[in-house]
């Protein structure tokens, strides 16, 4: 009995082990896997996701005076010169659009230590890195670049992950923009076959307070096949050399049209911070009472 | 009084950093691969770009005097092997200061005739610029020079481009007329693919347009047009070319067409507001740089958004 009793004893931590995985051995780490090929669902703000929004069209977002004066000298006629048409959504606007979204881990061979969460996103074909190994950000002399440098870390189960050296790039792709200054803060939530991407972008340039955004996306089953999305300029208008497509301030000649579209004032169109809380719904209904 | 603070304010240009608190002699510099054979130098005025290679060692710029022992020094952790070149992209001192030091620390090599009859031939590394960088630092006998003999360049060029082939790849010093100055150069190494721009071009604020030392917006333009040519972005819009600014990160050509949109822009604003008649203190007055200010301006003095914007005016309105 005692015998059997001992060999109960020593076997019951191999067992414990066994149970835990079949390495042997597989200590609980902190996060979840998000690994896999993950779809946007376009159940929110499908409109403006989708084809595009509406020109002068900057309400909820928190701009700046500067940066609503950038908008508004903002010329769609911009995309026909060369250099700004294969010009990549930035890192802070790129979940807005569609696109297949591939997720995986690099990890230390050796000691298998997670170092970086990697992402593919097909459109604009971006390889992204998300450092989880603890290193520093780089100097700011370094390069700035379309996804930024990020660094991770598990919040629980959310990963959240910090990015600076950013490009400039859209806030809202009709002419808003962020700055190379700004910093963006992301949460990747995963439920199950649910993913929610959570974004706070920061730029006291341009933004008066930070930029709060979220999508979801559902995991794919179906393997991703050519995500590929190359891109070549091409003289679209032959134009003086150095040609800027821009409109002089005051001249803007879609300043109504978002507004007369929906029947608000051009005031609530041009955006700022109070359009996007809901107490300015109240403030609207005042005005128009008047 | 006032015609004092003036001519001290002038006195004192070419040795401004441009939109940036200069260096203290406790600053640290900070050294960064840009790619191929070339590295950036921060932290000591302007930005300096350093060419290393198995011939030598090749220096774009020399920062402020103050630093140049650590720049120097910055440079022999880079390479033992001896600077043999230094070249100017412009006059101003943020980017010439360390001409003597940095020229000191290196050598030419002379024929055997050469050093028989002049010993100090091989003495220091030569160094290049427009010929109007050697104008504006040097001075006709008898009258001061606004820089010591030691700092001015020891080759020039008149116009267009010089051409060196060092550590195995073509260098280009490419004249800008008329641009931040009358002197600038843009340094391209064709197969590291970098470009080295001076203050044409800067992350830091808004362009400098030295009206005194013969820079204009057009001329600044032309030059941001010209460097947007040379550069190639790479696979996806992103890379490929390396811009070195004159103050400021390392960039591409998607951070260049920001800049140079941005300056087109404002000179197409200040333009109109000629056109329409209005006065120096009615444009500057007008915020035709609101969009950028909180990027590029300085809050006050030096580098601000209503200088720049008189600088275009005073640039672009019919002289009376």
């Amino acid at each position: 009995m005692k015998t059997r009793m001992a060999g109960v004893i020593l076997l019951a931590p191999l067992a414990c082990a066994l149970a835990q995985g079949p390495g042997g051995y597989n200590p609980v780490g902190p996060g979840v896997d998000l690994a896999g090929n993950w779809g946007p669902v376009f159940h929110e703000d499908a409109h403006e996701r989708g084809p595009g929004p509406e020109l002068v069209n900057y309400l909820g977002l928190p701009i700046t005076d500067g940066a609503r004066m950038y908008g508004l000298a903002w010329d769609a006629s911009r995309f026909t010169i060369p250099e700004h048409q294969c010009e990549v959504h930035i890192v802070s606007y790129i979940y807005r659009g569609p696109y297949n979204l591939r997720i995986w881990e690099d990890r230390d061979p050796v000691s298998q230590k997670l170092i970086a969460i990697k992402q593919y996103i097909d459109n604009y074909q971006q390889t992204r890195t998300i450092w989880m190994d603890g290193r520093p950000h780089p100097s700011e002399a370094a390069p700035h670049t379309w996804m930024g440098f990020s660094t991770g870390k598990w919040d629980g189960n959310i990963l959240t992950v910090f990015t600076t050296h950013l490009k400039w790039g859209w806030i809202r792709r009709n002419g808003l923009r962020h700055t190379d200054q700004a910093t963006l803060t992301e949460h990747f939530i995963r439920h199950g076959d649910h993913l929610t991407h959570v974004s706070i972008l920061t730029d006291p340039a341009t933004l008066t307070e930070p930029l709060i955004k979220s999508q979801d996306l559902l995991l794919r089953l179906q393997n991703g096949q050519t995500w590929l999305y190359p891109c070549e300029p091409v003289v679209e208008i032959e134009r003086p050399r150095g040609t800027v497509p821009h409109f002089l301030p005051g001249e803007n000649p879609f300043l109504h049209e978002f507004a007369d579209l929906y029947k608000i004032p051009v005031e609530a169109a041009l955006g700022g911070a109070a359009t996007s809380y809901p107490e300015y719904q109240a403030q609207l209904k005042k005005a128009g009472a008047k | 009084m006032k015609i004092w603070s003036a001519t001290i304010f002038l006195a004192c240009l070419p040795a401004i950093s441009f939109a940036q608190a200069p260096p203290s002699a406790t600053s640290e510099v900070e050294t960064l691969k840009v790619q191929g054979n070339v590295y950036l130098i921060t932290g000591a005025g302007g930005n300096i770009a350093v060419q290393v290679g198995g011939q030598g060692v090749l220096v774009v710029d020399t920062g402020l005097a103050a630093m140049s022992d650590k720049v120097v020094a910055a440079i022999r952790k880079l390479s033992d092997k001896p600077i043999q070149y230094v070249i100017n992209t412009h006059v101003h001192a943020d980017h010439t200061g360390g001409n003597d030091a940095v020229r000191k620390a290196g050598l030419t090599y002379v024929g055997a005739n050469v050093t028989g009859n002049l010993t100090d031939a091989g003495v220091g590394a030569q160094v290049y610029a427009q010929n109007n960088v050697l104008k504006r630092m040097s001075a006709p006998t008898g009258v001061q020079a606004s820089v010591p003999f030691g700092s001015w360049p020891t080759e020039t060029f008149l116009s267009g481009r010089k051409q060196l082939f060092f550590n195995g790849e073509p260098v280009e010093i490419i004249h800008q007329p008329a641009a931040h100055t009358d002197g600038d150069s843009l340094v391209v190494f064709r197969r590291s693919d970098v470009v080295v721009t001076g203050d044409i071009f800067v992350t830091t604020g808004y362009p400098f347009i030295d009206l005194e030392r013969g820079g204009s917006i057009q001329g600044e333009i032309d030059a941001l047009n010209n460097i947007m040519e040379i550069a190639v972005p790479g696979l996806q819009d992103e890379g490929g070319t390396y811009i070195v600014p004159g103050h400021g990160h390392i960039c591409d050509q998607p951070d260049l067409l920001e800049y140079r949109d941005m300056v087109t822009i404002i000179r197409d604003r200040v333009q109109a507001a000629i056109k329409k008649g209005m006065t120096l203190e009615q444009v500057k007055a007008a915020g035709l740089t609101k969009d950028y200010d909180g990027r590029y301006s300085a809050k006050s003095g030096f580098g601000t958004g209503e200088m720049f914007v008189e600088a275009i005016y005073r640039g672009l309105a019919p002289k009376k």
